[in-house]
């Protein structure tokens, strides 16, 4: 029995989070009444003309460098020609024979092995507006997506499995939110992606016919329809049959895919420079303030994390996934006075868990990596115990205050006032001459219930290290 | 004389001293208007009550002693493939008959600033594509000089309200001739201004690297002013109009023609050109030499590529615009259509003219995959040898002489049935859209059916101080044609 080996190239398109559209001044924000957010220009109006947004530009050519890719410091806008009715232009303004990215690729791990794709291009270009179906009578066309910006990436063939195409995605968006780029959400459709599938015998080198998938609209759905894919092709050349190359619809809910068009309709997009715009020129200081901008990107925050902090791969993962969190053990470590691992830790248990539980974002609570440092700070000061330091960050999370503040409105103050303890400890022993009795006969554990009763006497405030260390020397003083 | 029979520069001093009124003015303009309408038929629409409101306005601004522009409560007429906020914009076409723009092309919104008073839309061949007004989905404009002609096109209209003392100024757009050739064939005065130095926002696109708006007008003083206010870079809706200053033309106005070098580009003085044009213009050459001109004879030799280069790159790019005009949005819309692919089939098909058809047919075919490199390609590597050739030339000289057209107007319907012979007659106007210079037209004689017969002369990028000081020049020298009488 052969076997198969899948070959699959990815065509990723992410909305950019730029206030205002490509080619006028419209709101990009998601959500508006329908055809609230539309002009001449995005609504295709005659006569109405492009101005191209910079900010777009600027994006575009950072995801490029975080790709290593070539940037073509000199690149145009073409105009892609179609009929439809969600393109008002009837042509979509995009990027043609000279894109602004070219040649890059990212590296990532599939079950903890590296694995590199590489990109053949990144452009920018508009996106379409939306037919809705449901509003009464025929069909309404909300031009409000018209013009928001879009930059597609497109892979070389290197992606073997939809595990593989799976991580590729992942670590695609998680760089478009390190850069900022994209608000990557993808229930707003914020990233969406076309699948390139063949298979061929394993050990060959030519490449099958491809067919290529639509309407793919989340990481996993692209991972459903990839094994779909792979295993129709398969079936298909068991059968003794041929692979056609035509485009598929993927209809997720039914879990499969239909022929949208054969590649003898394949359309003519009549690429031409659209007349109406001017050259794109990044000049030097351009790209170099670009360059500026690119954050440690998520591999290598990674590989620091497992090598210097001592996190396993998982722990390592979920920091570097999250630019938020990264940059809160990052940015707080570099302020130099509590140490990356113990921010990790905080990050990993007790903000990751309440960010859970609430269902948030870091951005959309109150935490600054600032306060976090000094909360810990306080901690590795004696100053509060680590259990008060966890109703300190739940205050963090939801208020402006201070952490001193806090800390201060809470009494969470720790007593760590050597006389305090020692006439704390006294006081204690005092009242339970029994234990000491037992302590001396050789029942050790007696020293648990001792410094409980210290913590329950000082109402939670004593400073445990201190007691314990106070309760042995007194105990053996006896 | 009667105030329709004025130019703007004079109109602009009798209102200035307040001899006049802008609604005086306006009411003589629609007076004429309702005299000669019949005949001419420039107008898709006009809109008297707005305009003398409009008048009415500048009147009392004037009056509380408010500082105007030089032609504030002048009336000029636009041609209707430029967006008028609230009143229809054609572009006599079936397709836009009923469309209502909600936005004003930025030359509109400039007109307003500066008090002009619009009295109403012009006539065009349709979508601009055409070059006698005949195309015109939705009416018949003649010639004023004699209405059994054509007034040319496609901004017949414009040209033909000027000729007819319907307004004193009009605004035209010029794609591969369309502000040139009419004001030739009608006896007026015609600027296509250097591509990028007038906002396109709004012009409803026929071909978008070629389309430029510009001045129609009785004189070359007021073509100057005219284009003083179309001028202008308009950085937040045109990413091709060019960002630099703009210096009044008329204030620097300066007909002296000593040592000013004329270049005679043989190609354009050869087979094909009516006898009596050549002869005009060649005379008017005489006239600079009397002035003091330089008179030189040059070669452009690649002016014989220009009409097929223009063909193809107008096309492709129409074929491209013209696409949004589906039936969904705005525009027409077909009765009946069974689906989508029908609805936009018949739309399309009911609703554009014959050659608006064909261009788009052709553009898409050069643009298809296969034909796109021997076409399209072909034609913008030959668009650069053009601008080549006249810049070499623009070494020797300081501007460039030349027949607007082969011939003087022909009669309507002479023409018709060979679009191919339609195309040849812009055989000495496309070149400079194609290199993207200025070219002036202004009437320079008559041939011996009394039809006007004008001149262009064609300046270097950004020259065209140049091309009215020597309009002007000339027009000193010969003198204003009085208007033709109807």
């Amino acid at each position: 029995m052969i076997h198969y080996e899948p070959v699959i190239g990815l065509e990723v398109h992410a909305e950019l989070s730029t206030k205002t559209k490509i080619f006028c001044g419209c709101s990009t924000q998601f959500g508006a009444p329908i055809n609230t957010h539309v002009c001449p220009v995005c609504s295709g109006q005659p006569g109405a003309l492009p101005v191209l947004n910079k900010q777009v530009v600027h994006y575009a050519a950072k995801m490029g460098v975080a790709t290593h890719c070539q940037i073509n410091q000199l690149c145009k806008s073409d105009r892609k020609n179609y009929f439809y009715p969600d393109l008002p232009k009837a042509y979509q303004i995009s990027q043609f024979d000279v894109p602004i990215c070219e040649n890059g690729y990212v590296d990532f791990l599939v079950d903890g092995k590296p694995k590199r794709v590489r990109f053949e291009r990144i452009h920018f270009e508009e996106d379409a507006g939306k037919l809705l179906h449901d509003e009464g009578e025929g069909t309404v066309v909300d031009f409000n997506r018209c013009g928001v910006p879009l930059i597609e990436m497109v892979t070389k063939p290197d992606i073997h499995s939809s595990a593989e195409a799976k991580e590729f995605l992942e670590t695609v968006k998680t760089t478009l939110s390190y850069l900022q780029i994209s608000d990557c959400r993808m229930e707003e459709g914020s990233i969406r992606c076309d699948v390139n599938v063949s298979v061929r015998p394993e050990g060959t080198e030519e490449l099958g016919t491809r067919v290529e998938m639509k309407n793919i609209n989340s990481f996993s759905a692209a991972v459903r329809a990839i094994d779909y894919e792979v295993e129709r092709q398969i079936e298909v050349l068991e059968e003794g049959g041929k692979i056609v190359q035509e485009t598929r619809r993927w209809d997720d809910s039914k879990v499969k895919n239909l022929v949208m068009r054969s590649k003898e309709d394949a359309q003519d997009y009549r690429y031409f420079p659209d007349p109406d715009l001017i050259a794109v020129e990044i000049d030097d200081e351009w790209m170099k303030q670009i360059e500026s901008e690119i954050p440690e990107l998520p591999q290598s925050r990674f590989d620091r994390y497992v090598n210097d902090l001592g996190l396993t791969p998982k722990e390592a993962r979920t920091l570097s996934d999250s630019f938020e969190k990264a940059c809160l053990v990052d940015d707080g470590a570099a302020m130099g006075r509590v140490s990356a691992r113990a921010l990790a830790n905080w990050v990993l248990s007790d903000i990751s868990k309440y960010l859970n539980d609430k269902q948030m974002e870091l951005s959309d609570t109150k935490l600054t990596a600032e306060k976090l440092v000094a909360m810990v700070e306080l901690i590795e000061k004696n100053v509060i115990s680590g259990n008060a330091g966890k109703k300190v960050l739940v205050k963090l999370f939801e208020t402006e205050d201070s952490v001193d503040q806090i800390v201060e409105d809470l009494g969470l103050k720790q007593m760590s006032d050597e006389g305090a303890i020692e006439a704390l400890v006294d006081e204690v022993l005092a009242a339970n001459s029994k234990s000491i009795e037992d302590y001396k006969g050789g029942k050790k554990n007696v020293v648990g219930f001792l410094v409980g009763q210290c913590m329950k006497a000082s109402k939670g405030k004593g400073n445990p290290k201190m007691i314990n260390q106070m309760l042995a020397k007194k105990l053996a003083e006896r | 004389m009667e105030l329709y029979q004025k130019t703007a520069s004079e109109l602009s001093s009798l209102l200035q001293s307040k001899e006049i009124s802008s609604v005086e003015l306006t009411k003589a303009v629609f007076a004429r208007t309702a005299q000669v309408e019949d005949t001419v038929g420039a107008y898709i629409s006009t809109d008297e009550e707005a305009a003398l409101a409009r008048a009415a306005q500048i009147d009392e601004k004037r009056a509380a002693g408010e500082e105007l522009s030089p032609l504030a409560g002048i009336p000029i007429a636009v041609k209707d493939n430029i967006c008028t906020k609230g009143t229809a914009t054609t572009c006599a076409s079936k397709m836009l008959e009923n469309f209502v723009p909600f936005y004003n092309a930025t030359v509109v919104d400039k007109l307003n600033e500066e008090g002009l008073v619009i009295t109403g839309k012009t006539n065009l061949d349709e979508f601009a594509m055409g070059s006698s007004c005949e195309n015109s989905a939705l009416q018949t404009t003649r010639n004023p000089h004699n209405p059994a002609h054509v007034p040319g096109g496609s901004s017949g209209g414009s040209a033909a309200v000027v000729a007819a003392g319907e307004t004193p100024l009009a605004v035209g757009s010029d794609t591969g001739g369309s502000i040139r050739q009419p004001a030739s064939f009608c006896g007026v005065v015609g600027l296509k201004p250097t591509y990028g130095t007038v906002s396109r926002y709004g012009l409803i696109a026929f071909a978008s690297s070629l389309d430029q708006i510009g001045p129609m007008a009785r004189s070359v003083e007021d073509a100057a002013l005219l284009a003083d206010v179309l001028r202008g870079a308009d950085p937040m809706h045109d990413s091709t109009s060019i960002p630099r200053e703009y210096d009044s033309l008329h204030a620097k106005l300066d007909p002296d023609m000593k040592g000013v070098r004329i270049g005679l580009p043989k190609e354009y003085f050869g087979e094909g050109i009516d006898a009596e044009v050549s002869k005009a213009v060649l005379d008017a050459a005489e006239v600079y030499r009397g002035l003091g001109a330089e008179i030189v004879e040059l070669s452009l030799p690649l002016s014989k590529y220009a009409l097929p280069i223009y063909y193809i790159l107008s096309s492709a790019e129409a074929s491209s615009n013209l696409a949004r005009f589906d039936g969904v949005k705005y525009g027409y819309r077909t009765q009946k259509a069974d689906d989508l692919i029908d609805l936009y089939v018949k739309s399309r098909s009911e609703a554009f003219g014959p050659e608006v058809q064909r261009r788009i047919m052709l553009g898409t075919y050069v643009l298809s995959s296969g034909y796109y490199d021997a076409y399209y390609k072909k034609a913008r590597a030959a668009q650069r040898a053009i601008r080549a050739d006249y810049a070499k030339a623009f070494e020797q000289v300081d501007v460039i002489l030349t027949p607007t057209a082969p011939t003087t107007a022909y009669q309507i319907g002479e023409k018709t049935d060979d679009p191919l012979q339609m195309y040849m007659g812009d055989i000495c106007t496309v070149s400079v859209n194609i290199a993207g210079l200025p070219g002036l037209v202004q009437p320079c004689g008559f041939d011996s059916g009394r039809m006007p017969i004008g001149m262009q002369l064609i300046g270097p990028r950004f020259g065209e101080q140049k091309l009215l000081n020597a309009g002007l020049a000339f027009e000193r020298a010969t003198g204003l044609t009085d208007l033709v009488a109807l």
